[in-house]
């Protein structure tokens, strides 16, 4: 028998429309979400399901697969994770180390899935893949209960921003498609995820490798549940809520083809604008008005959050990369210090009083992180901290040697995120978000800007004491 | 008054407003802020114009990203002399419609040496006249930065795909040390000699691709619709027989049919499809119904398993 004749039947009610509806005509934004969960959970197997029973498997791919071999499971399905392992390398090893991302869609929405493997890493990997996602699923193995892992995932997810969680009880086909123990694991999950805070929760009881509530709803064997199937729920999920902060746009770029034409370009952090608008250029705190919002398309009279745009004021003012455009009467925090949590991306994890580039809308800031919290992903609390390995989740103090703009990461994503950039490697060491102004601690840097000629320069950077602390220091080419 | 100086003083409101729906209009803001992210940050971008469907969605909205001002920077074409000679007409009528800075480059190794996808097989042919002639003039031209129209959906290596993706001096990806890549904040510093391929069309799909053009009325080589046009069958490929370089083999013949291409490369190298699909909203159709992948026609990606990654990691887009 063909492996088609055997897959059909399990969701011969998910047939794709003779006139599908097209996405164009479908106003729905895409959703993006994140599984959380380990290969044991039935990870691979529980996405592989939705790419497979959505029908987003091409033929080639199929037949790829079935040339491959399946020697997972006695139901004839392919090994779900030879779908999704991309990278040779990976498959070598058996392992995958990254963060994937899948595309599909149902004739309601289109999603993209964020698949974040990894054990070691996995914090990391999580944090990278939850920052973009407007939900998370959190897969539980039925047989083994709430474990340790899923209340890090679920606490991971909320620290990231994450206010919406799909908990999936997988493998309820293994403990008889009891419903005590689904009761049991969705009550104790409820209690724990309501000491983190706010957090909407649907629990659903399925089962990836019968596919069984994923997309086709199990209606003989899991009888008692009356809930939605797990597509159901990302299909009515909303996207994340846009920011209630007033105008916001970060300046970008200033677009200056010729005297005649001075625009201000960057994409609408939260709020709108409008014509004949006041806003504010921070930090320099000039105020000015919006003569043109212009686009490819012609002019238009209203910006909302999302859209990128080229702003013309009434008359010149200065404002570059960096500056952030604010409704009058609501500007952001600005100050020196601020608090943040981190998650560390990199080996060397975080140490305190590190002097890093931070990356922020827009902006490329010198800046010093003290390290004062790190969060015990086992026993669930903060604890005092002087350093920070790799994947571990921290609270620290920025100090900016001048004035920084942020907005609370919980008020305004775009305005409130930020990355640190290590000097010496260049590469990402952490991701982070604004919690608030912080009190100056006295001890400001005194940052003082020298122009030399440059074999002077050279000469200067060539000393002991200077190449000592050369991360201190910015050097900027000669105009 | 020059079409520049008429550009920039327009202020018809809504003077075509947009038929998008969110969905694209979100995705055609995303590509929009990484461009202006990489005009902002680079000294030395380029973008790397394939002539393809993804290309001509690339093209425009780096229009749109810049608009009033032209695209401020140069597009690079690497031809490989075996590209269907309507991608080159096409891209000829489009620099000169648009005033785009093109650059051209081919291999003047391979081209000395006659380097024939046919006589010399697909993967030696690609090694030479698309990867390495890609790090010729990325070399020569110290760009620091290539915009490239990939998507993440095309291909398994292409899932873990950055949108700022990292590149040695020697432009090799490293699949394992990539940056990490957290909300909309690209990290792009880099030593001298490195760069990032940025790929702003990542989070598109195919169809996203298809409707996007149909909205917005994007101009693309006819290939890609299905005409009557003669062919060869060759080890199950369907290869578009206009071309004199193009030399049959014993038991060959040439047949004509309805057919169109998915994706548009060298002609010897891009198998072709049975089709009716005339309009865009015959392809999206057809689309909505194939079963088989989009990349399923190219040569290239058949040689052994992980060809895409290997090929990646030696510095092919």
């Amino acid at each position: 028998m063909s492996l088609d004749a055997e897959i059909l039947p399990l969701d011969a009610e998910f047939e794709r429309d003779a006139d599908p509806v097209s996405l164009e005509a479908e106003s729905g934004r895409r959703l993006r979400f994140l599984v959380c969960g380990s290969v044991d959970d039935g990870k691979s197997t529980l996405i592989g399901r939705l790419l497979w029973d959505t029908k987003s498997v091409a033929e080639d791919h199929r037949a790829a697969l079935i040339a491959k071999g399946s020697k997972q499971n006695d139901l004839s399905l392919p090994d779900f994770g030879l779908l999704l392992d991309g990278l040779k390398a990976e498959q070598e090893q058996g392992i995958t180390i990254d963060v994937a991302y899948r595309y599909f869609q149902t004739r309601k929405r289109a999603f993209i899935v964020a698949d974040t493997p990894g054990h070691e890493q996995y914090t990391r990997n999580m944090a990278t893949g939850a920052s973009t996602a407007d939900l998370a699923v959190l897969l539980v193995d039925a047989r083994a209960g709430l474990l340790e892992q899923t209340r890090r995932h679920a606490a991971i997810v909320h620290l990231m921003g994450i206010r919406q969680v799909v908990l999936a009880v997988n493998k309820i086909d293994l403990v008889g498609y009891d419903r005590a123990v689904f009761d049991d694991i969705e009550l104790e999950f409820r209690a724990y995820a309501a000491k983190l805070g706010d957090m909407a929760i649907t629990a659903i009881p399925l089962s990836a490798l019968k596919g069984e509530n994923i997309v086709t709803p199990a209606r003989e064997n899991i009888g008692w549940y009356s809930g939605p199937t797990l597509i159901e729920a990302l299909e009515i999920a909303p996207t994340a809520k846009a920011s209630d902060l007033s105008f916001r746009m970060p300046i970008q770029r200033v677009s200056r083809p010729g005297e005649s034409f001075r625009g201000y370009q960057g994409t609408v952090a939260a709020g709108s604008v409008a014509i004949g608008d006041k806003v504010v250029v921070a930090p320099s705190g000039q105020a000015v008005c919006v003569a043109r919002i212009v686009t490819f398309d012609g002019d238009v009279k209203v910006a909302e959050a999302g859209a990128a745009v080229t702003l013309v004021f009434n008359r010149k003012v200065d404002a570059a990369r960096g500056d952030v455009l604010t409704a009058a009467d609501a500007t952001p925090l600005t100050g020196r210090d601020f608090t943040a949590t981190v998650v560390t991306l990199q080996t060397d994890g975080l140490k305190d009083g590190a002097r890093l580039w931070l990356k922020a809308a827009g902006r490329m800031k010198r800046v010093r992180v003290s390290i004062d919290e790190t969060y015990d992903l086992g026993v669930g609390r903060w604890v005092k901290s002087s350093a920070l390995p790799v994947n571990a989740i921290g609270r620290v103090r920025l100090r900016f040697s001048e004035d920084a703009l942020f907005d609370r990461f919980a008020d305004c994503r775009d305005t409130g995120a930020f990355i640190l950039i290590s000097p010496q490697t260049n590469n990402t060491v952490a991701g982070g978000m604004i919690a608030d102004l912080a009190d100056s601690r006295g001890d400001i840097d005194e940052q003082v800007n020298l122009s030399l000629p440059r074999d002077l320069a050279e000469f200067v950077l060539g000393l002991p004491a200077v190449k000592a602390r050369r991360s201190e220091i910015e050097v900027l080419p000669g105009r | 008054m020059t079409a520049a100086a008429a550009r920039l003083q327009t202020t018809d409101d809504n003077s075509r407003s947009s038929r998008l729906s969110p969905h694209l209009k979100a995705l055609e803001n995303e590509a929009i802020h990484i461009f202006r992210e990489v005009a902002a940050e680079f000294e030395r971008p380029v973008m790397l114009y394939s002539v393809g469907k993804d290309s001509s969605v690339l093209l425009h909205v780096a229009r749109k990203a810049f608009w009033p001002e032209p695209i401020p920077f140069p597009l690079l074409h690497v031809d490989t002399g075996w590209k269907f000679s309507q991608m080159i007409a096409f891209r000829d009528q489009t620099a000169r419609d648009l005033d785009l800075d093109l650059h051209v480059h081919t291999n003047p190794r391979g081209a000395a040496e006659g380097l024939s996808p046919l006589k010399h097989g697909s993967s030696y042919f690609t090694d030479v006249m698309k990867t390495e002639a890609l790090r010729q003039a990325l070399d020569a031209g110290r760009y620091d930065a290539a915009f490239g129209g990939a998507r993440r959906d095309e291909d398994a290596s292409r899932s873990k795909e950055r949108i700022f993706s990292f590149r040695s001096p020697d432009h090799r990806w490293d699949a394992r040390n990539q940056r990490p890549e957290l909300w909309n904040l690209y990290n792009g510093r880099i030593a001298r000699g490195e760069s990032v391929r940025v790929f702003p069309l990542s989070n598109w799909t195919e169809l996203d691709v298809w409707h996007y053009i149909k909205a917005e009325d994007i101009p693309i080589v006819d290939l890609y619709f299905a005409r009557r046009r003669p062919f060869v069958l060759r080890d199950g490929m369907i290869i578009l027989a206009e071309d004199e370089r193009l030399e049959l083999w014993p038991g060959e013949m040439r047949q004509e049919g309805s057919i169109r291409f998915r994706t548009l490369g060298c002609f010897a190298l891009s198998g072709g499809i049975f089709s009716e699909a005339e309009t865009i909203d015959d392809i999206i159709d057809e689309i909505n119904t194939a079963t088989v992948s989009e990349r399923q026609g190219r040569a290239i990606d058949r040689d052994e398993a992980g060809s895409m990654e290997k090929k990646k990691l030696e510095g092919y887009f």
